[in-house]
């Protein structure tokens, strides 16, 4: 089954970061797989890492350039971006999503959920961010191989 | 999860108090009667508002049969909501706000005027070049520039707030920075209201416009409050949106089965809930975004159900949705509604090449469906007015013939947004723009014909993509006949 009648994008739907990569520290993932009008990510990056050649083309990102700063996080409109870390411990990655319901404090430990929202076990809170404009920015810790699982919470 | 039984039992409930993006600011408390029970209200929130929030779902009933009906709309649109008020039959409760003391009374039938009416009834005459009907995305816009070139406009909504379906948006829009991408609906309305408070606008609330006449000129008739208003303006720019569909099943009038918009203005301008467990049905941009809305206002969403075989709206939404773990199920839909006097549940059944599979029917226990099964454009004054419609399925159905600068068959009459055609609030921005402009121009005012230009190709623009090939396909068959 596509994303198109389950609503889940599997990571064969979007450019992943490689291996090496993630090796070198935090980079965004950005979960974006569909052709709409829509470019504040290529807007919010300050190195230019994330480009698009038309407002309907899908956010094309240099993983090379980016430093997973995690600036488009909360500006994607469709909460579509997040930042990876697998250099955050030895067992642990870190990831920042975007978090638009009663936020977290910093310490807490909450479900890590992945993208049916299905439970993949705990996640500790690590920081919290609230923008202006009132979404969050939740940076998690949880056990490496659910880095690339992992994109929800459930406080 | 609650059910809305202990919701209504514990009313203080049915007011959401915390929310993740919308503070509440509710107005001072008053009282008002219904059927001579007395119910607390809070100013500035509107009667059906209150009705809800004090547990009564049966605000009317049809006429024929006398079958209960709920709240749906919100928007003054349907005819669910209409009841006596102060005496007077017939009023939208869902547009009309609430003031202490306020009698309120369901009605039989069509109602009727007291005996010993003393209902004054006034008129006035209100002159203008350009009248604005509408005060949504494409009508604030029309309305701020048509006035920024000099044109005096009049700008008239039946709501008693201006915004449209804007103040109701509390997701960040798509788009560039152009069309204000990354802004909240909520915020963006916030800034064109700005605009109208700095112009010469003149804005007229809680004002219904209910009929077109062709004197020597142009003619609207308005009432509000209980005035009759006749304006005379040079260009009319008819803004009025659109008001959601309905779908056959049965069991679809039970109270409790809501237009998605309806549930929006509940929750996210008065924060009252309309549900505690809630269906929804149409996994289009509304469906999905009114599900997560729905989420963040406390309230759970069982499921989405689509009749299609795939997802309609932006995978983006849809994505945000399955991490909370609400289910999207492709290939199904309703059945029907069952309840005794209020939804208590659907009955869902999967579909194959749009037929039903046997056997695959399961009940889901819910309060509240909600149909997000897209909008027919507003067309009522465009018709009697007399303008040329055609019917063309991409646009929603029945729409005014215009003109790419938005001018109907009839001259000086324009339409801009939903009404021309459904897109969403990007589009009709730069609708309402182009057509105040070209109303502004046409009265002899001098524009600027670079910004024309490029509202032009920010509307191409906005249609380029694959997400815009209905709405283009549409416009072109419209731009196609003459």
């Amino acid at each position: 089954m596509t994303y198109e009648e389950t609503g889940i994008i599997t990571l064969k739907d979007i450019q992943a970061p490689s291996k090496e990569r993630f090796e070198k520290g935090p980079v965004a993932v950005i979960e974006c797989p569909q052709s709409i009008p829509c470019n504040p990510c290529a807007d919010a990056c300050k190195f230019g890492a994330i480009t698009m050649n038309d407002i309907n083309a899908l956010p094309k990102i240099d993983f090379e350039k980016c430093t997973g700063c995690g600036a488009c996080i909360s500006k994607c409109p469709g909460l579509a971006v997040f930042v990876v870390d697998m250099t955050y411990s030895e067992n642990e990655a870190l990831i920042k999503l975007p978090y638009e319901f009663a936020l977290p404090k910093i310490g807490d430990t909450v479900k890590a959920l992945d993208r049916k929202g299905e439970m993949k076990g705990d996640a500790k809170v690590v920081r919290v961010i609230k923008e202006k404009d009132k979404t969050g920015v939740v940076s998690i810790a949880v056990k490496k191989n659910l880095a690339m699982e992992v994109r929800n919470i459930r406080c | 999860m609650i059910s809305i039984k202990f919701l209504v039992k514990h009313s203080y409930l049915m007011r959401i108090s915390k929310h993740p993006i919308l503070s509440f600011e509710r107005g001072k408390k008053v009282t008002f009667t219904f059927n001579g029970k007395k119910i607390d209200a809070y100013e500035n929130e509107t009667v059906a508002s209150a009705l809800i929030a004090a547990g009564i779902n049966v605000l009317s009933r049809s006429i024929k049969y006398n079958r209960p009906r709920g709240f749906f709309c919100g928007i003054g649109k349907c005819s669910s909501c209409l009841m006596t008020v102060d005496g007077v039959p017939n009023i939208k409760t869902c547009v009309t706000p609430v003031k202490n003391g306020m009698v309120v009374e369901s009605q039989d039938g069509k109602g009727s005027l007291p005996e010993n009416t003393e209902l004054e009834s006034r008129k006035e005459t209100l002159h203008a070049d350009v009248a604005v009907v509408g005060a949504g995305p494409a009508g604030l816009s029309a309305a701020i520039t048509a006035s920024k070139y000099n044109a005096d406009v009049l700008l008239i909504d039946e709501n008693p707030v201006a915004g449209g379906q804007l103040i109701k948006q509390t997701h960040k829009f798509f788009g560039s920075k152009e069309h204000k991408a990354g802004v909240r609906g909520i915020e963006i309305a916030k800034l064109l209201l700005n605009e109208i408070e700095k112009s010469n606008v003149n804005l007229l609330l809680n004002a219904g416009v209910i009929g077109y006449y062709k004197e020597n000129c142009h003619m609207l008739t308005v009432v509000q409050d209980r005035k009759i208003i006749k304006v005379y303006p040079k260009k009319i720019i008819i803004a009025t949106g659109a008001s959601e569909n309905m779908l056959a099943f049965p069991g679809n009038d039970l109270p409790g089965v809501v237009g998605a918009g309806g549930v929006q203005t509940l929750m996210n301008v008065y924060g009252v809930r309309p549900g505690s467990n809630v269906l929804m049905v149409g996994a289009g941009n509304v469906g999905l975004i009114v599900s997560y809305q729905l989420m963040q206002a406390g309230i759970n969403v069982k499921m989405v159900v689509e009749a299609m075989p795939k997802i309609g709206g932006y995978i983006v939404h849809a994505a945000k949705l399955r991490r909370l773990g609400v289910p999207i199920l492709t290939s199904h839909t309703v059945k029907n509604a069952y309840g005794n006097g209020r939804v208590e549940g659907a009955r869902i059944v999967k579909l194959e090449n749009w037929k039903e599979v046997e056997g695959s029917e399961f009940d889901v226990p819910v309060d509240l469906i909600c149909l997000a099964v897209g909008l027919t454009p507003t067309c009522e004054i465009l018709f009697q007015a007399g303008c040329e419609t055609k019917y063309i399925p991409e646009l929603g159905g029945w729409v005014a013939w215009h003109d790419r600068n938005l001018e109907t068959s009839i001259q000086g009459i324009y339409v801009a947004g939903d009404c021309s055609g459904i897109e969403e609030a990007s589009t009709a921005m730069m609708e309402g723009r182009i057509a105040g402009m070209d109303a502004a121009e046409k009265l002899g005012f001098r524009i600027d014909e670079k910004e024309k230009k490029d509202a032009f190709e920010n509307l191409n623009t906005l249609r380029s993509g694959p997400f815009g090939e209905k709405p283009r396909t549409g416009k072109e068959k419209i731009w196609g006949i003459k």
